[in-house]
């Protein structure tokens, strides 16, 4: 009996392609619960959001899901295979865009292919042709520190793509720009999730942002954070930045609002 | 009137300053005030310096030789430690306090007992240079290397990166700044460490010519040789300046 519902979970599986799976989540830090019970699933090519309240350890699940943070409790499958606790499965991108001061664009954007031991040249050669799609080009010999926010935060997104895993966790990564070039980067960052095609996972506590961007959003609770509610969103695709406005919008954005609190 | 100072700009001040007390010095010996064997005046100093300069250079080499060597001693142990320490907590809680503690030791009194332990040659002085060069050099290391944001860490450790490559890619530059304030620091420290040790006695060296000239009551050859260590230690800071200039390109890149 069992085991044939193993069979049919495990067919059921593969038939929406299912690319990570995060299980039963439970964390505590400095015993305190933090996270409890958490479980969710994102499938092949999907653009999910989690979104809460800030403080509400959704970091804390994407440093478990990279492997960064021992997880007390929970398991992590990607393709169907368990990857809990394993490190350089998934490609992550931090809230800070962690640029480091002492490179230029080019070779901040090398350094996963440094790091898997590509020469300076070779890394770089293959940067190039990501530059155009990523508004780099230009800018490729420019330090960090001579950048905006906005093309720090493409630098750091393209830093991430280059570690090359098809699933990319996604830390509020316009957190902390003004309002007028988040929404740009918004708009773009749909554009290059297009063509790239990768599974993304996202974090923010910007309702907007996250039902422009999602197919689906798990809302989470205040610390210790649990899932209150999966939201899909049945927007069309591709997005116009108008349909913010739309009355479908603003009914899914009321739900959440009310879900949130 | 503060706006009126402040044009001025923060070069010129302490050289009108300098010069003023210059003056001041030269005419308090020229009207006799003060007797000229007991103070020689900024004129005679310049020009007994430019007359003993010939003389002074085989002593010049030879403590340029002793402070340089002693201060390439001092960066690669210092290097070592500060990445042992780093990486191994243990060893950063056994020596740390030890460290600190060696800074209370006055270099005056250990200079005479590295003369008895290993004689007269260069050794006892790049010793003495070693040892006033390391702690600032480990201290401002050390510093450099926890000055990291750790996130940075993490993002690297989430890529798969090594220690080793933790290390070289982003710990230690991001130390940079801070180890050469402290290798300013230790340059100037060279020249004096090595002047100290060389007045315990040895063939030549700048504190050996002024213990010599000082026992035969030359004060303006006295003067002279201080000028010249002034300037030394002056030029080794510059040096190191130009190095750091080179080596962090884009500091330039952020202040354009």
């Amino acid at each position: 009996m069992l085991r044939r519902l193993l069979i049919i979970l495990f067919y059921w599986e593969r038939r929406i392609n299912i690319k990570l799976r995060v299980s039963n989540f439970t964390q505590q830090y400095e015993g305190m619960p933090i996270i409890e019970d958490v479980s969710f699933y994102l499938q092949e090519d999907e653009f999910v959001t989690l979104i809460g309240p800030s403080g509400c350890g959704k970091s804390t699940i994407f440093n478990m899901i990279a492997g960064i943070v021992p997880i007390d409790e929970g398991k992590v499958s990607i393709d169907g295979e368990d990857c809990t606790g394993k490190i350089g499965q998934v490609s992550y991108m931090y809230q800070k865009d962690l640029l480091l001061p002492w490179k230029r664009v080019i070779d901040n954007t090398a350094l996963p292919l440094i790091i898997k031991g590509d020469s300076i040249k070779e890394a770089r050669k293959k940067i190039i042709p990501y530059l155009a799609l990523f508004g780099l080009e230009g800018f490729e010999y420019k330090y960090p520190a001579q950048l905006s926010g906005g093309m720090r935060q493409r630098a750091a997104l393209l830093r991430t793509y280059m570690f090359s895993k098809d699933i990319v966790l996604l830390d509020e990564p316009f957190g902390g720009l003004d309002a007028i070039t988040r929404s740009k980067m918004q708009y773009w960052l749909l554009e290059v999730a297009d063509q790239v095609r990768a599974s993304v996972l996202f974090i923010t506590h910007d309702i907007e942002e996250a039902i422009y961007l999602s197919d689906r959003i798990y809302v989470l609770t205040e610390r210790p954070a649990r899932v209150r509610e999966e939201v899909a969103i049945s927007l069309p695709r591709p997005r116009a930045r108008e349909i913010v406005t739309s009355a479908q919008f603003n009914r899914i954005k009321k739900h959440i609002l009310f879900s949130l609190s | 009137m503060r706006k009126k100072w402040g044009n001025i700009g923060n070069k010129t001040i302490p050289f009108i300053f300098l010069a003023a007390i210059l003056v001041f010095w030269q005419l308090i010996v020229d009207r006799g005030i003060i007797a000229r064997y007991i103070l020689p005046s900024p004129v005679d100093v310049i020009l007994v310096g430019m007359k003993i300069l010939p003389e002074i250079k085989v002593h010049l080499y030879t403590t340029l030789q002793e402070a340089l060597t002693g201060l390439m001693v001092a960066i690669v142990f210092s290097l070592l430690l500060a990445m042992l320490m780093d990486n191994f907590s243990l060893i950063q809680k056994a020596v740390q306090p030890l460290l600190i503690v060696s800074q209370t030791i006055p270099t005056m009194v250990l200079a005479p007992l590295f003369a008895m332990w290993f004689g007269f040659g260069l050794l006892p002085k790049i010793m003495v240079v070693i040892l006033v060069c390391f702690f600032p050099l480990v201290v401002s290391l050390l510093e450099g290397l926890n000055s990291l944001d750790p996130d940075f860490l993490n993002l690297m450790k989430s890529m798969k990166a090594n220690r080793w490559q933790m290390f070289y890619l982003a710990k230690f530059p991001s130390a940079l700044p801070n180890f050469f304030s402290g290798l300013k620091i230790a340059a100037t420290y060279s020249i004096i460490g090595a002047v100290i040790g060389e007045w315990m006695g040895g063939k030549a060296g700048l504190g050996v010519y002024m213990t010599r000239v000082r026992q035969s009551f030359a004060l303006d050859k006295v003067f002279a040789t201080i000028l010249i260590i002034v300037f030394l230690s002056l030029v080794l800071f510059k040096i190191i300046e130009l190095i750091q200039f080179l080596l962090m390109p884009w500091r330039r890149a952020i202040n354009k």
